[in-house]
């Protein structure tokens, strides 16, 4: 198996420092007889300026590798770094401090809060952490996410699409180190998934911003720079500039493997 | 569908429990009430029950005074004479009769020389009765008190004064004061209870010399020999002695006796189950509340049922089978919990003397009207949300976001405004009507009409109120502020019913501080000007007192005029009233009058001064001959000789001391006017009344101000009564917050855990979940102040023929409920609040 820190990445020198990484990152459920090893010891590095993908069927581990790197979820063993910062020796105040400046999120639906307009989401979490966004930035983002028109609106009066924009706009208006997306197109028709995607695209491009999303959907990984394969916890394989066909190739393995 | 709703109640305990609370709160007050009441009755039943004697007699009472024993009795005179105990004696088919007294007014003194505190119940003085068929009293220690220095106390008195047989018990009675050592223990009735009043027995004719007429008696106790039907013996009796008697069998006695009791007993059970539905109206919307969100919550769930082929009414019946099961369990415990509320009741009744003997009465009826009441209305709270469950369409379960769409306010905006101007209109024909009865009915009305109103209207002015008011949270603590603003208006139907709850206990709890302030300035106002006596003597509640008081300040050096007065009843040209008795040579220098008509020389010997409402009222002026009947069945011709403006403390009617004590008035004073002579020292004066006071412990001595300021201890007791009664709805309306907050945040764990996601930490989830808490309850409390400034000013304008005549609205006390108001969001929010923080974050964005 490819060690992947030996992966080569596009534009981005294999020097260059990670923006997240972890180190023998184990997850274990339960005990006993409902014992389950989510994460196996499994080390991965999130280049900057990386648009990644993590692929794998379900229970795989794809999104516990995820919640673990962002800081939602403790780990069992091992360690996960956003930047230099190890997770395991913060408090819960700290992490929290640390998903909101140095983390963008964007999950798969109920992404948005229902009282507040689309500028008011988009600006959250600055809110939160009571800082003025940087108002030249935030015209930049709310300009590549088109929704200039729309920023009086409540997330009711917008649609799936449109909703899932505002929140990119929400983890890019901060500009955090990373950005996690777990399955950010999941609930959106192929034409709106399209738009999140170049957009998400886009802005690893243009902004040089780290994005490492989760999905099940080929269509979706081929937007990324490179996708990791996870099974049983942990990292079985790697693919660089995915196509569509590659990655369902790839998916199909599995089946078969699963089916054996 | 049956499996599926019992199923769903298991599996929502959390909120199976919040919601039970609202039942179990207002039916437990509900049955407290009713077993409370029970209590009370069973007390007085047995009390009455306890005439012992076949057959009774009584003088005649010209007229039923309606108050006969409540210790405001008063013209019930002693007049059977010993001769017609003779008589009665010698019907055929008498085994045994015997004369009895029994007065009140005599007061059983403890060790320190103070009166024991019966708490309103009267002090009795009897004579003892040594004939068991004829006594309802029983010795359990010692023996039947003989001669002038003996007496036998009831067993309560003697506990809670704590004597012992042999020791030397003073008695304050309705002439002088003795010391009589005590030589017997007995217990009355057959639950030994007296109802705190105290009983203090002595022999029958040392009774008659302290308490009574020598040769006199209050009434005559028969016995009938063996195989003699009460019905006849009375008969007999009655036949034998004449007119001028009432001769009853026991079982009539008890009924007439308890049947004055009654009325004040349901007076006593209608205020209390006022309160029991203020209650329950709250807790109603608690539990609509409750069952609106837990359907709304549920919405996918009950659409997924219709999508697999549930039809409508199926749904319906799932909802409202599950607040069935709910309003049965929930009235089970509340049920029980009313035993307790009855225990706080009795023991709250108990610290102003009332003390109830016995266990607590459980009857049938309460545990009907509980389950009725407790089960319905959880069933009609549940019934609207159930039918617009039933509505939802079953699309709504394919749908991942299916947002309940706020429903039109219109229907809301049109009914609350009608009420509301209609409230509005009573109240304000309230001030143009004349006839004060029929204002404060308009008041009330008015009242309710404004409250249901407004609680219509309540969503409606939600928002704009919320986003007011609600504007400077976020200046004051960002985020977190503005968020909570937002979900406090996101659904104006559950904030406002919330916060309903809440209006309504604190609209009564200010009115009732509004009538109490202006009727205590009231008061004030009233004695500044019409009091011109230097000093006050009375007891605290206008018990009656022996005259021997007055009498010995009459000898003190330095008193210019001791004014008595006395109050009793009369019908007046056939109309029952009331009426003080005074001293028509010394009443100018006691109170001053304010004479429209005539003046106080117009009392004097068969005078009759009345003030201006009667005498508008009747028609009367100056020099009209009025036809009055006294007590004992004496008619006298009095003459009215003035006519006085509104005076609280003389009442409306006022007859000489003279007219009074020649139709046989009961010679107990209520109040004493003492007047000092000018130039005297009147530290020297006071210190001497004091001293001769010192032996009636009974009354105090009161200047101007000290008089006032126990007629306002009164009102603010009964305000404090009141207050504690209402606490429980406001207990209700807290729940209530509790209750919406913490399925608010079971609704919105999913935006917690995205806001706990990007980056908002405990500390400002638990301040947004508790500043939403303050918006609603501080709604809640704006707008019942509001209401009750509008119902307290309304009701004071209405009663100020009534001798409320001051307008106050205590500032203070207003700005202290708002602050309770907003601390009862913050208590209310604690626990939701802290729920909200300990999500954790991952399992709070995976919840479906």
């Amino acid at each position: 198996m490819t060690s992947v820190r030996d992966i080569p990445v596009p534009r981005v020198g294999v020097e260059a420092p990670a923006a997240a990484r972890s180190a023998g990152l184990t997850k274990v459920y339960g005990e006993g007889d409902t014992r389950v090893v989510a994460l196996d010891a499994v080390d991965v590095a999130f280049p900057r300026g990386v648009f990644t993908a993590i692929m794998g069927p379900s229970g795989s581990g794809k999104s516990t590798l995820m919640h673990c790197m962002a800081g939602l979820d403790a780990v069992t063993d091992g360690q996960a770094y956003i930047g230099d910062t190890e997770l395991s020796s913060l408090n819960d105040r700290q992490l929290t401090v640390l998903r909101r400046d140095k983390i963008g999120f964007i999950f798969q639906a109920y992404n948005l809060l229902p009282t507040l307009t689309a500028l008011e989401n988009i600006t959250l979490p600055m809110d939160i952490a009571g800082r003025r966004p940087d108002q030249e930035w935030l015209e930049t983002v709310i300009d590549t996410v088109g929704l200039r028109q729309r920023l009086g609106h409540r997330p009711s009066e917008l649609s799936g699409g449109q909703q899932q924009r505002v929140a990119c706009a929400r983890a890019l208006a901060n500009r955090p180190e990373i950005i996690f997306a777990d399955e950010p197109t999941g609930n959106l028709d192929s034409r709106s998934g399209a738009d999140v995607l170049s957009f998400l695209r886009s802005s690893v491009m243009e902004m040089g911003q780290t994005i490492v999303m989760v999905t099940h959907d080929p269509v979706a990984a081929s937007y990324s720079d490179r996708v990791l394969f996870l099974a049983d916890g942990r990292i079985v394989d790697s693919m660089i500039s995915p196509t569509r066909e590659r990655v369902l190739e790839r998916m199909k393995a599995f089946d078969v493997q699963s089916e054996a | 569908m049956w499996r599926a709703t019992v199923r769903n109640l298991l599996a929502h305990k959390l909120r199976l429990a919040l919601s039970g609370l609202a039942i179990v709160l207002g039916v437990a007050f509900v049955s407290g009430t009713m077993i409370f009441t029970d209590t009370l009755g069973r007390t007085f039943d047995d009390l009455f029950a306890s005439t012992a004697a076949d057959v009774n007699v009584e003088p005649a009472a010209a007229f039923d005074s309606g108050l006969a024993g409540t210790g405001e009795g008063v013209g019930t005179v002693s007049s059977v004479p010993a001769t017609v105990v003779d008589t009665v004696r010698g019907v055929d088919g008498v085994a045994s009769a015997s004369g009895f007294v029994r007065t009140e007014g005599v007061y059983v003194l403890d060790g320190h020389g103070d009166v024991l505190d019966t708490g309103g119940a009267p002090g009795i003085g009897i004579s003892w009765e040594p004939d068991p068929a004829l006594s309802s009293s029983t010795l359990v220690d010692g023996r039947a008190p003989r001669g002038a220095a003996e007496v036998a106390l009831d067993v309560d008195t003697v506990d809670k004064a704590g004597y012992a047989l042999g020791d030397s018990v003073p008695v304050l009675t309705t002439g002088p004061r003795v010391e009589a050592e005590l030589v017997g223990v007995f217990s009355f009735g057959d639950s030994g209870g007296s109802a705190g009043a105290s009983l203090a027995a002595f022999e029958t004719s040392t009774a008659q010399e302290l308490f009574g007429t020598p040769g006199q008696f209050s009434g005559v106790g028969v016995s009938a020999a063996d195989g003699v039907a009460q019905e006849a013996l009375r008969d007999r009796v009655a036949a034998a002695i004449g007119d001028g008697f009432t001769v009853r069998t026991a079982s009539e006695q008890a009924e007439a006796l308890a049947g004055d009791f009654e009325e004040g007993l349901a007076f006593v059970e209608t205020f209390l189950l006022a309160f029991a539905g203020i209650a329950l109206f709250v807790g109603t919307f608690i539990i609509l509340n409750t069952f609106s969100m837990l359907v709304a919550q549920r919405t996918r769930e009950l659409a997924l049922l219709r999508a697999l082929g549930a039809g409508r009414a199926q749904v319906t019946r799932s909802v409202l089978a599950e607040a069935l099961v709910l309003g049965v369990v929930g009235s089970t415990v509340g049920l029980a919990a009313g035993f307790g509320v009855a225990t706080g009741l009795r023991s709250l009744f108990g610290r102003f003397g009332l003390t109830l003997d016995g266990g607590l009465v459980f009857a049938t009826d309460t545990v009907l009207w509980s389950y009725a009441v407790g089960v319905l209305v959880t069933l009609v709270a549940a019934y609207l949300p159930a039918r617009r469950a039933a509505r939802t369409p079953p699309v709504a379960a394919m749908r991942d976001d299916h947002v309940a769409v706020e429903r039109s306010l219109r229907r809301r905006t049109v009914l609350g405004g009608v009420l509301t101007a209609a409230g509005i209109a009573a109240m304000v024909s309230a001030f143009v009507v004349e006839d004060d009865g029929a204002a404060a009915s308009l008041v009330g009305v008015g009242a309710l009409a404004l409250l249901l109103g407004t609680i219509a209207l309540s969503p409606v002015i939600a928002r704009p109120f919320l986003r007011g008011i609600g504007g400077v949270l976020p200046r004051l603590f960002g985020t977190p502020g503005r968020l909570a603003r937002e979900n406090a208006v996101r659904s104006p139907r559950r904030t406002a019913a919330t916060a309903s709850a809440l209006m309504v206990g604190l609209a009564l709890v200010s009115g009732f501080s509004i009538i109490g302030a202006s009727t205590n300035a009231s008061v004030d106002g009233a004695l500044d000007q019409s009091l011109g006596a230097d000093y006050v003597v009375s007891t605290a509640v206008a018990a009656p007192f022996s005259a021997d008081i007055a009498e010995q300040i009459r000898r003190i050096d330095g008193v210019d005029s001791v004014t008595q007065q006395r109050l009793g009843q009369a019908q007046l040209a056939g109309v029952q009233t009331s009426v003080s008795a005074v001293d028509a040579t010394t009443l100018d220098s006691a109170l001053a009058l304010d004479y429209l008509a005539g003046s106080t020389a117009g009392l004097r010997g068969n005078g009759l001064v009345v003030d201006e409402d009667t005498a508008a009222g009747r028609g009367w002026s100056v020099g009209d001959r009025v036809e009055a009947l006294l007590a004992n069945g004496q008619r006298v011709g009095l003459t009215v000789g003035g006519i006085y403006t509104t005076n609280a403390t003389l009442g409306s009617a006022v007859i000489s001391l003279d007219t009074f004590t020649a139709a046989g008035g009961e010679a107990l004073d209520r109040f004493v006017y003492v007047d000092l002579a000018p130039d005297v020292d009147a530290a020297a004066v006071r210190s001497s009344l004091e001293a001769t006071l010192e032996a009636y412990p009974v009354v105090t001595l009161k200047d101007q101000t000290q008089f006032a300021d126990e007629q306002k201890g009164q009102v603010d007791q009964m305000l404090m009564i009141i207050n504690a009664l209402l606490g429980l709805s406001v207990i209700i309306a807290v729940l209530g917050i509790v209750n919406t907050l913490a399925l608010s945040v079971i609704e919105r764990t999913r935006e917690i855990g995205l806001l706990r996601a990007i980056g908002m930490d405990r500390r400002q989830l638990r301040q947004m979940v508790r500043l939403e808490s303050v918006a609603i309850s501080v709604y809640g409390a704006v707008f019942g102040l509001l209401l009750g400034i509008v119902f307290g000013t309304g009701l004071v304008q209405a009663l100020a023929d009534q001798g409320i005549t001051q307008q106050v609205i205590p500032a203070g006390r207003m700005v202290l409920f708002l602050a309770v108001g907003a601390l009862i969001g913050v208590l209310a929010a604690v626990w939701p609040a802290r729920r909200a923080a300990k999500l954790k974050v991952l399992d709070a964005i995976a919840t479906a």
